[in-house]
């Protein structure tokens, strides 16, 4: 028997799938030999990964000097790119904690996926600010510990200080609620694996056994970890706006960038998921968890928050020129038409005008058009980052200091780098822990898979079609080798679960 | 009193006269039935409470919704460890720096105020949501049992797969009482039923 929920939702979960087939298909790529793809994905990823040493490395041998800042120009790429990180960093906790909130059942196909991005993501984003200062050893200054120089302690009224709380806390939240999330799944590979294997994945899955009362707390966690993640993650991007909005610098000192660096971290973050997914569901066989019908509902989002950030592009042009504050006016004029147009208007196709093809249904629902929005989408918000940080500072009050960027290669290799970072850590989680969360799969099956079992489940439009499958009593699905089972009641003292069950 | 036999294997055990025998110090003896399917589990959790049987535990490989009020588990209180533990990293946030710009080493930045409070939100947020989560998921381990290391009770590998296990405690019961618990099983459709000693 199977089912849709409402005539315009499609089931979640496709392809008649038992609980145990969803455990084999999840768990299989933890458990089989690499493919090819990966193997040369990985590799070149490591490559990158060394690039970003020798890049980091010869900054810190050579000075910021290697880097093509300025006097005038003081943040380049390596602030564009954290910011550009961190957004991108934004999408997991929204659709896990967010949308657990609203009772979206869609995000339980890509969370784990989302969040371990945003954690990767985050880890990318973090370099940056650690690189910028030049001595990376003194980097622990930045936290308030008591020290010999007084002590002194760091300047609690700066943005630059309630960012390393904000992306440290939100490190931290991210990583705690992802992992909760996935005990319960390395305990599932646990129970399945032999050997060394085993006594790793016990380490890793804390010894989880699926008891009644620890679901229950479990549930209740997530919950409240959602809860307290929602405002951290709208936080996080607002404080990373605070650095430029709490300036007096034209064109950075606007009360809207909070909102509008928030709907773009989203958009950027949804873009990079969809980018990471596609590519997954397509490499680990994952068709039926990750539907057209997730596909869709992330396009949607990237509407909305194309739109909304168009929005603002437009509402910052507006504000400038009604403020009849010239220095602000003649900011976004430069913006615009200056010396960095080209970036504007790579920013304004990328972000505004390319996201509304997603208004048609069908162009939501091809996966062609999807992944090419999500890169395109990716190159539009590095674009809107380098227009605010690079446009704004290239022409300050004074005429003399004017000036032009360019980065250097140690800059780009440096970028380049964090990718490879990124792929790196990414590439080795799909390799060791359940892509997408199993139990949470599990318990949506027949709430919103396509065995739905409550009201208006349309009837035996499945049953007797498929050799597979027969009804029971309950409506649920159940593979016949499991409803004949002649060990039935059998006692098994030893315990030692000698007989598998198919 | 009642004999029970054991199957080992399909083979012949010997009858035994009672269940506790089988077990040494320290050891629980537990008999547990796996369902195929969570309407089955609620179903055969609602026949044991009606049977007044004493279930000792249910596993299952998610959670199953309306399964806690049936064994008559309180609501979680994790949420008050997550304020408490909040409102700790809210008054130290707030207070520390207070106390650094008003006692310590008070600086004017800007030609504001030592005591400036809006600046001192989004540091007193984050360390509120810091304290908060990192509380309460350790807390969560801890009442849980759960670490690095730990091992609870695990009594089958397919728990965390597709079967939903009730388990009773025979430790301390008859063979006549478990062999109704038996008969109970083979009543609510339970697709396999074992025994397994495990430490208290």
């Amino acid at each position: 028997m199977s089912g849709h929920i409402a005539p315009v939702r499609q089931p979640l979960v496709t392809g008649h799938k038992t609980y145990h087939q969803i455990t084999e298909d999840i768990c299989r790529p933890t458990e089989t030999a690499p493919s090819l793809s990966w193997v040369i994905t990985f590799i070149i990823s490591v490559m990158c990964l060394g690039l970003f040493a020798f890049s980091v490395a010869w900054t810190v041998w050579v000075g910021i000097g290697s880097w093509n800042l300025n006097r005038t120009i003081n943040w380049g790429w390596d602030i564009t790119n954290f910011v550009w990180w961190v957004g991108i960093g934004h999408a997991g906790t929204l659709i896990s904690a967010i949308l657990l909130l609203f009772r979206q059942k869609w995000r339980t196909g890509v969370n784990r996926a989302a969040e371990a991005m945003t954690i990767f993501a985050v880890m990318c984003a973090g370099q940056f600010p650690l690189i910028h200062m030049g001595r990376l050893w003194l980097a622990i200054f930045i936290f308030p510990y008591p020290n010999t120089r007084g002590p002194l302690w760091v300047n609690f009224n700066s943005p630059l200080l309630w960012d390393v709380f904000a992306i440290s806390t939100y490190f931290t939240v991210s990583l705690l609620f992802w992992y909760a999330g996935l005990v319960p799944d390395l305990a599932t590979v646990r129970d399945r694996a032999v050997g060394l294997r085993k006594k790793i994945y016990s380490i890793f899955s804390f010894g989880w056994n699926g008891s009644a009362k620890h679901w229950q707390r479990w549930e209740s966690l997530s919950l409240i970890l959602a809860g307290l993640a929602t405002p951290l993650v709208l936080s996080v991007h607002t404080i990373v706006s605070f650095d430029f909005a709490t300036s007096v610098i034209p064109g950075w000192h606007t009360t809207i960038f909070p909102p509008y660096f928030v709907a773009g971290a989203i958009f950027s973050g949804f873009a990079m998921v969809l980018t990471l997914m596609l590519i997954a569901r397509k490499v680990l066989h994952l068709e039926d968890y990750i539907t057209i019908e997730h596909i869709e509902s992330m396009n949607k989002v990237i509407l909305l928050t194309g739109s909304i950030v168009g929005v603002a592009y437009l509402t910052e042009l507006f504000i400038a020129w009604y403020s009849g504050y010239i220095y602000e006016q003649f900011a976004f004029l430069n913006r615009v038409l200056g010396p960095y147009y080209w970036s504007y208007i790579g920013m304004m196709l990328c972000n505004v005008v390319s996201p509304q093809i997603f208004w048609s249904r069908r162009l939501r629902t091809s996966l062609f058009w999807t992944f090419f929005m999500s890169i395109f989408i990716n190159i539009g918000m590095w674009f809107e980052r380098f227009v605010i940080i690079a446009t704004t500072l290239a022409r300050d009050y004074l005429p003399s200091s004017w000036s032009y960027y360019v980065p250097t290669w140690v800059e780009i290799c440096i970028f380049i780098g964090t990718l490879g970072l990124f792929f790196t850590l990414f590439l080795i989680f799909t390799r060791v822990a359940p892509v997408v969360a199993i139990a949470e799969i599990k318990s949506i099956l027949k709430t919103a898979g396509d065995q739905y079992i409550g009201p208006n489940a349309l009837a035996h439009s499945h049953a007797g079609t498929s050799p597979a499958h027969s009804a029971t009593q309950h409506g649920t699905v159940v593979p016949p080798e499991v409803n004949d089972l002649s060990a039935r009641g059998t006692v098994d003292i030893d315990g030692e679960n000698d007989k598998p069950l198919d | 009193m009642a004999t029970i036999r054991i199957e080992r294997d399909g083979a012949d055990a010997g009858a035994v006269e009672s269940n506790r025998e089988f077990v040494a110090a320290g050891q629980r003896n537990i008999l547990f039935g796996l369902y195929d399917d969570e309407v089955k589990l609620l179903d055969a959790v609602k026949a044991a409470n009606a049977d007044h049987l004493d279930i000792d535990d249910v596993y299952t490989p998610f959670p199953v919704h309306g399964l806690d009020p049936l064994l008559g588990l309180e609501e979680s209180r994790l949420h008050v460890a997550g304020f408490i533990f909040g409102t700790i990293g809210c008054l130290f946030g707030f207070g520390f720096m207070t106390w650094v710009f008003t006692r310590d080493w008070p600086i004017i930045f800007g030609g504001k105020p030592y005591w400036s409070v809006p600046a001192f939100i989004p540091i007193t947020f984050e360390l509120t949501v810091l304290f908060s989560a990192v509380g309460m998921v350790t807390v969560f381990y801890i009442i849980n049992g759960l670490g690095p290391g730990a091992e609870p009770r695990r009594l089958h590998d397919r728990i965390t797969d597709d079967k939903f296990c009730i388990a009773f405690d025979v430790t301390e019961l008859s063979g006549k009482e478990v062999d109704r618990l038996r008969d109970y099983f083979d009543r609510t459709g339970v697709e396999t039923v074992h025994q397994k000693m495990v430490a208290a």
